[in-house]
């Protein structure tokens, strides 16, 4: 059989049939949570499932506005993945330039400092550092986990391995042009290094975003709280609200997701090119 | 490069004065680029510094202490080590972090590689699909551990009430995170299917760096499809399986999050992993430097496998 000038294979059928079969899988969840987001408490359950609920109730999408202060914890993590990502691309590709294009005395030593780091988990001292914040008197600020997460050898890392590929000779025609390494920084690697900062800035939103333990020993004031232990809360408190605890899972799910989609042509590009030089 | 410029030129001048002349600002040139390169540094390494390096060193004196958090630090020797022994939990906790990671590693690189192997060839949609199975990865764990687990309640949920009508016996089925033989298997369920995707992008750039020369050398030799894939494609991913191995290891002996919210750790201590305990000795019992020396524990575990890789690695 032929189809626009294509063969069709029992092969090809093959591939799609898979592909559509596990494509339905891995997404089933994130459907059947859109699906019990729209539902009351007691239909969630009902089997067979009913995928499209035949009495849609896009109630339950305000009353979780007023159960919990929702808005209050997406405002607290908008602001700590902004300001951590903005922390990150801008600290990491600073140090990252000097590493990859410029002598100084201890260059390896400072550079192993963070290598040595890269594996270790951060489980392993994050008690440790706890107790430093606390010293600090940053228990129960965002400052805290700010400071944790804006400073991260991957980062560094990240960037340097990717101005490594960026020509040498084009930061020696700047600097005969009579700019100043500031100035060849910020209008010759930044603009050049998109794909790069691509992948920080998804790697970095998602994990601050989606952070929760970090969060979880930080911050006990409810009104610091941050959606992903906001949301935890939640489930704790009303744990018979299906309903409702799904259509506010689907609300901290959508930011990542416009996020994730948007950049998702560098990040596919970035993964891999990170993951093969790592 | 501009030192070795200002170098050459000093090497080749007469005069003495000018050259102490040059030399001097040759120092100050190089003191000057040194200076700007850690003005460069500074904010990162700093912050690093302080808030990484410090603690890292911290933690690893404090397994040797004894502190509450609160009153004077104590010497305990090698107290904490010795206690590991006897502390059933721990013993609980590091066994469950194996069985998690021999079981997961190799499981979630089989489905990456075969995910990837799937959406390297060129169909319609491809982009999409990709996509979906690389979601899961980037979702919210508290948002989808939510739904995984109403999806696996073994009263209501959806997978038992299938399991049911496909005519299982209500007495044999799976109890999932309620069981104590099947919690762990719900959360490696759980983790393979939120992990493989990224993974399947990294087999995805190993696929693509394969010299398809070689599949054509391979179809001239009449290799079928099994044997191009294990005589080409296996030997020549090598690097990214490398690669993808100790990530999944270090990311399995790590695991934390997905249990808390899934199975707590139970029922019993049937899902009780290192950083579990971890947290649970350093932020409910307060036992700081016994809780350090988990972490160190840890600590040598990833280490471990990170040497073999790369010592194994280096054979290859």
């Amino acid at each position: 059989m032929r189809i626009a000038g294509r063969k069709i294979t029992a092969k090809t059928i093959a591939v799609y049939a898979t592909a559509i079969i596990i494509t339905a899988v891995m997404l089933m969840p994130f459907a059947w949570m859109l699906s019990a987001s729209l539902k009351l408490s007691r239909d969630v359950f009902v089997f067979p499932i009913e995928w499209i609920p035949s009495e849609p109730q896009w109630q339950n999408y305000v009353d979780i506005w007023t159960k919990i202060p929702l808005a209050l914890f997406i405002y607290n993590t908008s602001k700590l993945t902004i300001i951590v990502t903005l922390l990150q691309l801008l600290t990491s590709s600073f140090a990252a330039y000097a590493f990859a294009k410029l002598d100084f005395p201890y260059k390896n030593t400072l550079f192993l400092g963070y290598i040595a780091t890269i594996a270790m988990p951060w489980q392993v001292y994050m008690v440790p550092q706890f107790l430093l914040m606390r010293e600090f008197g940053l228990n129960n600020t965002h400052l805290a986990l700010i400071c944790l997460q804006a400073f991260t050898a991957f980062g560094v890392f990240l960037m340097r391995q990717f101005y490594m590929s960026i020509p040498t000779e084009l930061c020696e025609a700047a600097r005969i042009d009579g700019m100043n390494e500031y100035q060849i920084w910020a209008r010759i690697m930044l603009p050049l290094s998109k794909p790069a900062l691509s992948t920080l800035t998804i790697f970095t939103f998602v994990t601050t975003w989606n952070d929760f333990l970090g969060p979880m020993i930080y911050l006990t004031k409810t009104e610091l709280k941050t959606i992903q232990i906001g949301l935890r809360m939640f489930i704790a408190q009303y744990s018979a609200e299906y309903g409702l605890i799904m259509a506010a899972s689907v609300v901290a799910l959508i930011p990542v997701l416009i996020v994730f989609l948007s950049l998702q042509r560098f990040f596919v590009e970035g993964v891999a090119s990170s993951g093969i030089k790592g | 490069m501009s030192i070795s410029n200002t170098a050459s030129a000093a090497g080749r001048a007469p005069a003495i004065p000018r050259n102490r002349i040059k030399v001097l600002s040759k120092r100050r040139r190089r003191l000057q680029n040194a200076l700007v390169a850690y003005s460069f540094i500074a904010p990162n390494f700093i912050g690093f510094a302080v808030f990484t390096l410090g603690p890292i060193l911290f933690a690893f004196a404090l397994a040797f202490m004894h502190w509450d958090g609160s009153n004077a630090i104590t010497f305990a020797g090698l107290d904490n080590f010795w206690r590991l022994f006897e502390d059933k939990a721990f013993i609980a906790a590091f066994w469950n972090t194996i069985i998690y990671t021999v079981v997961s590693v190799p499981a979630t690189l089989v489905c990456a590689l075969g995910l990837a192997i799937l959406l390297n060839q060129k169909i319609f949609g491809r982009d999409f699909f990709r996509t979906a199975m690389f979601f899961p990865y980037v979702a919210s764990l508290v948002a989808v551990a939510v739904v995984w687990n109403m999806i696996f309640n073994p009263e209501m949920g959806p997978v038992n009430m299938i399991l049911y009508t496909l005519g299982l016996d209500p007495k044999d089925m799976p109890g999932w995170a309620a069981d104590r033989h099947w919690a762990m298997v719900t959360v490696i369920l759980f983790g393979i299917w939120k992990s493989m995707g990224y993974y399947m992008v990294i087999y995805l750039a190993g696929l693509q760096g394969i010299n398809s020369e070689l599949y054509e050398a391979a179809d001239l030799d009449g290799a079928n499809a099994w044997q191009k894939f294990i005589y080409v494609t296996v030997p020549q991913l090598a690097p990214t399986t490398f690669f993808v191995t100790v990530m999944l290891t270090i990311q399995s002996f790590k695991v934390f999050d997905q249990v808390y919210m899934i199975t707590q750790g139970g029922p019993g201590t049937s899902t009780l992993v290192l950083v579990y305990h971890i947290y649970n000795e350093a932020f409910i019992s307060w036992d700081l430097g016994y809780s350090s020396m988990i972490a160190l524990v840890l600590f040598f575990l990833v280490l471990a496998v990170t040497v073999i890789q790369f010592r194994r690695q280096r054979e290859d």
